[in-house]
């Protein structure tokens, strides 16, 4: 591995690269094939691989008879505020669990973990009749709280090792020229951690973007949907509209593929930095 | 593992400059409430929003499992044992049910775990455009599980999948396959779809894992002219081992958790053949029957906590052995 690579050594290794970039991208491909072609061409024999005419038709009807930029309003608006207020609790948690040692941590962290392993239908139930309660349902602050609260646990253990890579000298320093705990963490801590930051927030933003089955059980209204909700109804009917569906699936994809492009870097820091460390 | 509050004195804020020096008693103490206050400060939003909107629900949820809860009739839920627990073992369907979970978490663990460490392996050394390589080949991780779900139905689409295009313009198959008509192929389907999904995390959490051994290992097992099949078994492996058993871990615990990819792609069909646990919890719930669901629900709990507990001490105790003898763990 870290000695010479022979000529057939990079031959194969070179080989299975290649395979696996062309299986892991054709998917993506032939879903933003299928959106451009005309309606009609989706179905017709032999099947193109490349769009003999291309035609916005599906993205039209997406905007024009479906409602289709509501829900994307919906979710972005979800999403970032979700998001953004998830990355700010859980950096204050995060640094506690980072910086500190108290007794509760490990039950905290076990805590945590524990979300990652219970099957969320379990709760669907009570949080729907909690929601009522609370005059929430059908209500997009009130999917953003819920949002919100599924976000955290992850979002703390990634942002700690994060605040681990950083050295607490930096902190005590400030705080030692008269600046609070909380002063030195936002003037001087965060501005040091600003790529884990982001990675942590589009992190967020995606899985809220992407969440499926809480939006579908507490937005009922057409207006209040987001978009895997609508996507979830275009497949309830027994027939699929490929067509529109490909449209559709091609802009719930795009901006979080723009999103991982900017951040992948980090978010795989953040991801590894964990578990590797223990 | 519990740590006194005042071993930590030295993270605590520092005393304001020109203040009387406290007695060493005094200060303690004194920074041991700060500590707890801010500790308590810091930690409360995220605490609250957890507690209430996941363990609140999880809790009474799980009540739900020992309660005749249905939708479809609300006039009593009345306690009932284990009643639940008993619908779920005689339900025909609970056989298939286990099968499948068992080969969905199998079948997309190992080929996920094979192909990652390869891949890791691979982007080990630098070449050229690795880090576009790398960021290329994470996309699917942007995806939902649901949406991908979606796009392998298509690309399986029987009549107009690419899938059955490619195969019989290479001359496998004669005749298009009905991919998600038959339990069998559905099954194959759903596991490529994850394959698909999966190897991505093993790849990155594997590399960094294999960017944590030192080289001079490596050059010593050079000198010591062993062979690469060996280099892999007795020090790569090693090494990352418990970094390995980790990710295993989790992987099982979100794959035996992961309802969204069945769900897009066949719902469960054809015929209910396909279910999984957590996606017949799906179907269960969505007839009402939150009673019979929530029972499920703890049942997977149940099973993940027995393997979670059995799996750390058979690799803890393989660990324990390789560092015995003389090997470190990637974990200092």
């Amino acid at each position: 591995m870290i000695g010479k690579e022979t000529t057939a050594g990079r031959a194969t290794k070179f080989t299975f690269l290649g395979l696996w970039l062309i299986f892991s991208l054709f998917p993506l491909y032939w879903i933003t094939v299928t959106s451009l072609k005309a309606p009609g061409d989706i179905f017709a024999f032999p099947i193109a691989y490349w769009p003999e005419r291309f035609s916005l038709e599906n993205y039209q009807g997406l905007f024009g008879t479906a409602d289709f930029g509501t829900y994307l309003v919906n979710s972005l608006v979800v999403a970032t505020v979700a998001g953004l207020v998830a990355t700010a609790i859980s950096t204050l948690s995060a640094y506690v669990l980072a910086r500190f040692e108290f007794r509760t941590k490990s039950a905290l962290l076990m805590a945590a973990l524990v979300t990652q392993m219970i099957p969320s239908f379990i709760a669907l139930g009570p949080l729907y009749l909690l929601m009522t309660d609370l005059r929430l349902v059908d209500n997009r602050f009130g999917l953003i709280l819920v949002y919100i609260a599924v976000c955290v646990p992850f979002c703390t253990v990634m942002l700690r090792g994060f605040f681990a890579n950083v050295p607490d000298a930096l902190e005590e320093a400030a705080m030692i020229d008269g600046l609070s705990r909380l002063g030195a963490l936002v003037r001087v801590l965060l501005p040091v951690m600003r790529p884990g930051i982001v990675a942590a927030f589009i992190f967020n933003f995606v899985n809220c973007w992407n969440e499926l089955f809480l939006s579908v059980t507490l937005m009922n209204s057409d207006g209040n949907k987001t978009v895997p909700t609508a996507l979830n109804g275009f497949i309830s009917s027994f027939n699929i509209d490929w067509g529109s569906m490909s449209a559709a699936a091609v802009l719930t994809i795009l901006p979080t593929m723009v999103l991982f492009a900017f951040a992948s870097r980090h978010i795989v820091q953040g991801l590894t930095s964990g578990a590797v460390k223990g | 593992m519990s740590t006194t509050s005042t071993r930590d004195v030295r993270k605590a804020p520092p005393a304001r400059k020109g203040g009387a020096p406290p007695t060493r008693t005094g200060r303690r103490r004194e920074f041991t409430t700060r500590r707890g206050l801010v500790i308590a400060a810091f930690m409360a939003p995220a605490a609250v929003f957890v507690a209430v909107f996941t363990y609140y629900p999880m809790i009474a949820g799980s009540q739900m499992a020992f309660r005749n809860w249905n939708l479809t009739d609300l006039t009593d839920t009345s306690w009932v044992g284990l009643k639940n627990f008993r619908e779920v073992f005689t339900d025909p369907a609970w056989g298939t049910v286990l099968d499948n979970t068992l080969l969905w978490v199998v079948g997309s663990i190992v080929p996920q775990l094979v192909i990652g460490f390869a891949i890791a392996l691979w982007l080990r050394r630098r070449f050229p455009f690795r880090g576009l390589y790398q960021a290329l080949i994470f996309f699917p991780w942007a995806i939902s599980g649901f949406l991908i779900g979606i796009l392998f139905r298509w690309l399986f689409n029987s009549e107009f999948g690419v899938v059955n295009d490619l195969l019989q313009k290479a001359g496998i198959i004669d005749e298009p396959i009905a991919w998600l008509a038959d339990p069998q192929t559905a099954m194959i389907a759903v596991l490529i779809a994850n394959v698909w999904y999966g190897v991505t995390f093993f790849a990155i959490m594997i590399l960094a894992a294999l960017q944590s051994i030192p080289d001079e290992l490596y050059e010593a097992a050079a000198l010591d002219g062993a062979s690469r099949t060996r280099t892999l078994f007795q020090i790569t492996i090693p090494y990352i081992r418990t970094t390995l058993a980790l990710t295993v871990l989790l992987r099982v615990i979100w794959i035996f958790n992961f309802p969204d990819l069945i769900f897009g792609m066949t719902g469960g069909g054809p015929n209910n053949e396909t279910h999984i646990v957590t996606t017949w919890m799906i179907k269960i719930t969505q007839q009402g029957d939150y009673g019979k669901a929530s029972a499920l629900g703890l049942l997977v709990v149940a099973i993940l906590l027995v393997f979670a507990v059995f799996f750390l001490m058979a690799t803890r105790e393989r660990t324990a052995a390789a560092r015995g003898s003389g090997k470190r763990g990637a974990r200092t």
